[in-house]
């Protein structure tokens, strides 16, 4: 189903990038929830799909008798999940905290650090 | 300088001598190597320095080398007790003393250097110390911009040498110098204009040749003693010295001939001219070391006995009246408080020794016999005789430069002692002490000696320095006083008259030259702006480039991605693109259609409600992709997260505003579209290379046997690839820690 996977990584990858140029916070934090999915379903894709067969050793070998699912893209991907979700969290608290203090989600508007030269 | 201040001030203890000894026992060691040099020998040493590189530290002492070191240890000495006396007191003597001996050697390390990087390493280095001590008074705006100006007209100048010096390296696979020499020279080969073109890029700039003159006047600003070392007797002349040096290997074509000749002599004659514009003694001497660049690189730019040997004769004759009169002036400064032409006068009885030392000097300057000086003019005119091209134009701007130099020589040395004072003065002129005047008599003594007697500087310096050039000491033309009446003896003769012609009319002219002078362009009155625009510049590109703007970061970031990842692909032909479709079971299509469908939502809608619900309906499908291949563990963790996400964005929703729609450029389309394809083509292309499975392998068969797992995905992560899982934990906790941090201080309470 790799062709499949394919049409459905362009899909996310072209809406994430939409979205992350979005003025809004709100909608870059979408995108970037769905870029993560994105990235974990390349490198999940890129190590081969083997459907039905996960990476256990039945209890009786030393190693799989048949061929199983790719276990290091598996591993990779994992990982890519738990450190996705807590750059995610981080982004929503600080999101949350610059609308709190700033009264503004639009980031082109939150000009504390670096005021407009023209004085607006 | 007001640093030649009151002299109850306290001296400088024994520091001071130390350079002074240094640079004699380094002037004796130099004259000790002399009779060798002269019988044509060169002296050579080298350690390895960048053995990788070929580089080594090597270094070769020929007529050439050996007549630049004992200028630079022998002008030294007199500098260097000099200083000992003018900077008496000065808070930064020590500071002072570490500047001057590094350039010192730097300068001794660049003429001795037989290997083109080496060379440019110290090349470098006294760039960096001439801008160190330009800027000695650095708490004078006026000394910074003379230092920088310094700094980056040379700097740009010695890194288009580097550019030549690697190009010499790659034209004859060698930067050593000697190789080089003994070659057959690069005038034939392809590399040579851009070579010749480089080099004299950076030999005109250091050695200030119009148009890049304007930095040397205002390097005056320096204390006078550093003038009289690096910005009149020395270092500039290290452009020359590379001329000098790649001549047998650069010279004898007609750009050589001409580029030369043209810089040489235009600098010479304006120099001249703006020398004696000039009514601050000091700036009126930087003009005439500028004309003596001028008249070298001129001589330079011929290869016969004649231009050549006047060449040799000129550099020491130039380094001895020059160097003394710049401590001379330093001297009147110090003893009247002012450097004004028009205001000083009669001061030759106060000030007897500097008088004395001043006269002598500005004759040899003015060239009349029985000073080396004329010596040296008498070899320039009978150069021009014999000159390949043009004799009438070499010849016609000689006569007028040293016609100059004689009235500026009178308008120096002459009107400041023995003519009435132009005004009062600021204070009641009295003699400098001892080490102040001894350096300068002892100079101008040897230009009058040495001028008696030619012979010695014949035989030391100067058929050795014609050996190096032109290889065939034969070459080398006799240094005499009298060489019976020619064509040589005339010029001489009308430059003299005409000298003092133009000395009796200085005043009118000097106004009217000075008119001329500031109507015309010059790149110094543009610095200012030169800079400013560069500044500008950078503050432009800062602001388009970090405008502060998320956007286009972000539109920069992938605008980047995309050209990367694409370029590969279309220079390389790689396109990959599946031409038949397994026939796809109805699951599989379903799970792609919920993605998509997921996308849809968020993006079209302005509800947040909806926008979350498209993200969990994304989240779940992708879970569901992994439990249909194989990756339980992979689908539990994906499961969990995105039901946190979107309880957390939940949550985080009721405090945050609406949505609003907005209008999107076309153009984040186009970016957002062209980075999705890339992304899918490069999965493309990988799918449809062979697979590396030596990694999985060795998972599947190790994970048992090794660490006791059937599960080898949890194998990896807790076992074989611990320390990246404990890695990830960090990042997570350091993300929760922040998190806190940042709701602590949320007015009402955090969540």
């Amino acid at each position: 189903m790799e062709p499949l996977i394919a049409i459905a990584i362009w899909a996310l990858v072209s809406a994430s990038v939409w979205l992350m140029l979005s003025g809004t916070m709100l909608r870059y934090l979408f995108g970037l929830i769905l870029i993560s999915n994105a990235a974990n379903l390349v490198i999940f894709t890129s190590g081969r799909l083997t459907e039905g067969a996960p990476p256990l050793i039945p209890g009786s070998e030393s190693a799989p008798l048949t061929v199983v699912a790719n276990a290091l893209p598996q591993a990779l991907v994992l990982t890519a999940i738990v450190i996705g979700f807590g750059l995610f969290a981080f982004a929503l608290v600080l999101i949350f905290r610059a609308w709190t203090e700033l009264k503004t989600l639009e980031h082109d508007e939150m000009r504390l650090a670096e005021p407009r030269e023209d004085g607006k | 300088m007001s640093a030649a201040a009151s002299s109850d001030a306290p001296g400088n203890g024994w520091t001071g001598i130390a350079p002074v000894l240094l640079s004699a026992a380094l002037f004796a060691w130099f004259l000790s190597l002399g009779p060798q040099v002269a019988a044509g020998e060169t002296l050579r040493l080298a350690v390895p320095w960048v053995p990788s590189l070929g580089l080594e530290l090597a270094f070769a002492i020929d007529g050439l080398a050996l007549a630049f070191a004992l200028m630079i240890s022998g002008i030294g000495i007199a500098v260097m007790l000099h200083a000992h006396f003018y900077l008496r007191g000065d808070r930064h003597f020590g500071r002072f003393l570490l500047f001057m001996m590094s350039f010192m050697l730097s300068m001794l390390g660049l003429v001795l250097a037989d290997d083109l990087i080496l060379l440019f390493v110290f090349w470098e280095l006294t760039t960096i110390t001439s801008y160190l001590l330009i800027g000695y008074g650095h708490d004078s705006a006026k000394s910074r911009r003379s230092a920088l100006q310094a700094l980056f007209v040379t700097g740009a100048g010695g890194l288009a040498f580097l550019a030549g010096a690697i190009l010499i390296g790659i034209a004859t696979g060698s930067t050593s110098i000697s190789e080089l020499l003994a070659g057959d020279g690069l005038t034939d080969h392809a590399l040579y204009l851009p070579i010749l073109i480089l080099v004299l890029a950076g030999a005109f700039t250091k050695s200030a040749q119009y148009p890049f003159h304007f930095w040397l006047p205002n390097a005056m600003a320096a204390p006078t003693p550093v003038s009289a070392f690096l910005h009149s007797a020395t270092m500039v002349k290290a452009g020359v010295y590379l001329m000098a040096r790649l001549h047998p290997a650069l010279s004898g074509t007609d750009v050589w001939f001409w580029a030369l000749t043209i810089a040489g002599a235009v600098t010479a004659v304006l120099a001249s001219l703006l020398a004696l514009r000039q009514t601050d003694l000091k700036q009126a001497l930087a003009y005439t070391t500028l004309m003596a660049l001028g008249t070298l690189t001129l001589l330079l730019g011929q290869s016969t006995g004649y231009a050549i040997t006047a060449f040799a004769t000129f550099l020491i004759v130039h380094a001895l009246y020059k160097a003394a009169l710049f401590l001379l002036v330093a001297n009147i400064d110090h003893g009247t408080g002012t450097r004004d032409a028009t205001l000083l006068g009669g001061l030759g009885r106060a000030m007897p020794f500097t008088a004395l030392a001043a006269m002598l000097s500005a004759l040899s300057m003015a060239g009349l016999p029985p000073f080396l000086g004329f010596i040296g003019k008498e070899l320039m005119y009978a150069g021009v005789e014999n000159a390949p091209t043009w004799p009438e134009f070499i010849g016609a701007s000689l006569v007028l430069a040293n016609a100059l130099m004689v009235a500026v020589a009178a308008v120096v040395a002459f009107k400041p002692f023995w003519r009435p004072p132009g005004g009062p003065l600021p204070a009641e002129p009295h003699e400098a002490p001892w080490g102040m005047w001894a350096g300068p008599l002892v100079l101008a003594i040897l230009a009058t000696v040495l001028g008696i007697f030619p012979a010695v500087v014949q035989s030391l310096v100067v058929t050795p320095t014609v050996d190096s050039l032109l290889q065939d000491p034969a070459e080398a033309k006799e240094l005499k006083l009298w060489a019976g009446v020619n064509l040589a003896l005339i010029l001489s003769g009308v430059t003299v008259g005409l000298g003092l012609l133009i000395y009796l009319l200085h005043q009118p002219l000097r106004r009217m030259i000075a008119r001329i002078d500031e109507a015309t362009f010059s790149l110094d009155g543009n610095w200012d702006r030169f800079l400013d625009g560069l500044i500008g510049l950078a503050t432009w590109q800062t602001r388009v480039l970090q405008n502060g703007r998320l956007k286009s970061y972000m539109s920069i970031t992938f605008l980047t991605l995309l050209v990367a990842m694409a370029a590969p692909m279309i220079v390389y032909g790689v396109w990959e693109i599946p031409t038949s479709l397994d026939a796809p079971n109805w699951i599989e299509a379903a799970i792609v259609l919920l993605i998509l469908a997921g996308i849809a939502l968020v993006i079209l809608t302005s509800s947040r409600i909806a926008a979350i619900a498209g993200l969990g309906v994304v989240g779940v499908s992708v879970a569901l992709v992994f439990i249909i291949n194989g990756a339980p563990d992979v689908a539990i963790t994906q499961l969990l997260v995105e039901t946190l996400v979107v309880v957390l964005v939940a949550v985080a929703m009721l405090r945050l505003p609406f949505l609003t729609p907005e209008r999107r450029p076309a153009t984040d389309a186009l970016l957002a579209l062209g980075v999705g394809t890339v992304v899918t083509l490069t999965l493309f292309a990988v799918l449809a290379a062979p697979i590396d499975r030596r990694l999985t392998d060795f998972f599947e068969l190790a994970s048992y046997t090794e660490a006791y797992g059937r599960n080898i995905v949890n194998v990896i992560l807790v076992d074989f690839r611990a320390l990246d899982t404990f890695g990830e934990i960090a990042v997570v906790a350091v993300a929760a820690l922040s998190a806190v941090a940042l709701l602590r201080g949320v007015r009402g309470g955090g969540k």
